[in-house]
């Protein structure tokens, strides 16, 4: 399995709904591709939500870490939601759960972009 | 149960590590890890295989990937080796340092050492590059 995107607004924030598998290959590809066609639609409020990501190699880390730069290089922000055990443990390892703001409740999350 | 020994020679594509991961965990899963410890077992023998060939083969369809797995009552021993043209570890920017934090790749082998209990890299001859990685049982308390 692949991963699947779904995107949706919360007021002025963009709430990515992935669930599936970010690994080398498609996953990461169309993770990729979907965060750079929100970032170039002026899509500066980006909340990933990861709930039903399942898995995430280090190829699917650095399209997170790509998509947060690529969106911060233009004036925008990129959250995350809702991390799996897995998933933070691979980002507290990683450090980057020092680059990301990370929530675990949707309302607050939307509501930190203010 | 005794030592088992599984040995394969794969293709330098993307299909090929997944079935990797799938003869690994095999193994892992007979020896009785538990979810958390396949989860990263999995993590650390697919960042491994795409190393492989990713970066040693570089999807070369005349070079190939081999993978030997050694189970034993106490130990799983991975050792995975491609037809590069080798690799310097040294060469390899920590992914955990400064601005390194913000590169889009880099984290593999970090990730294989922090999740198994034993890795090395060799000189695969005649060409190449050999990583062994090792994850022990925990005993039980």
């Amino acid at each position: 399995m692949s991963v699947k995107l779904t995107t949706r607004q919360v007021g002025d924030v963009t709430v990515v709904d992935a669930a599936g598998r970010i690994t080398l290959g498609e996953g990461a590809s169309m993770f990729r591709d979907t965060i750079r066609d929100l970032a170039a639609g002026g899509h500066k409020k980006l909340l990933l939500n990861l709930a039903e990501i399942s898995y995430i190699d280090s190829s699917g880390i650095g399209e997170l870490v790509s998509g947060f730069t690529t969106v911060a290089n233009q004036g925008g922000v990129v959250k995350l939601l809702n991390l799996t055990k897995r998933v933070q443990d691979l980002l507290q390892i990683t450090k980057l759960y020092t680059v990301f703001e990370v929530f675990d409740d949707e309302a607050k999350a939307v509501q930190s972009f203010k | 149960m005794e030592e088992h020994t599984l040995e394969k020679v794969l293709e330098s594509t993307l299909e090929s590590v997944d079935t990797a991961e799938h003869t690994v965990l095999d193994e892992a899963q007979a020896l009785g890890f538990d979810e958390d410890e396949l989860h990263r077992v999995g993590i650390a023998l697919r960042e491994c295989m795409v190393n492989a060939v990713v970066h040693g083969n570089r999807y070369n369809a005349k070079k190939k990937v081999h993978l030997k797995v050694v189970r034993t009552p106490q130990s799983l021993t991975v050792v995975i080796g491609d037809e590069g043209d080798g690799f310097d570890p040294t060469a390899v920017p920590d992914p955990l340092v400064g601005e390194n934090l913000l590169r889009g790749s880099g984290r593999g082998v970090m990730l294989m050492q922090a999740f198994m209990d034993e890795f090395q890299i060799s000189r695969r001859e005649p060409q190449g590059t050999e990583v062994k990685m090792v994850k022990y049982k925990a005993k039980a308390t």
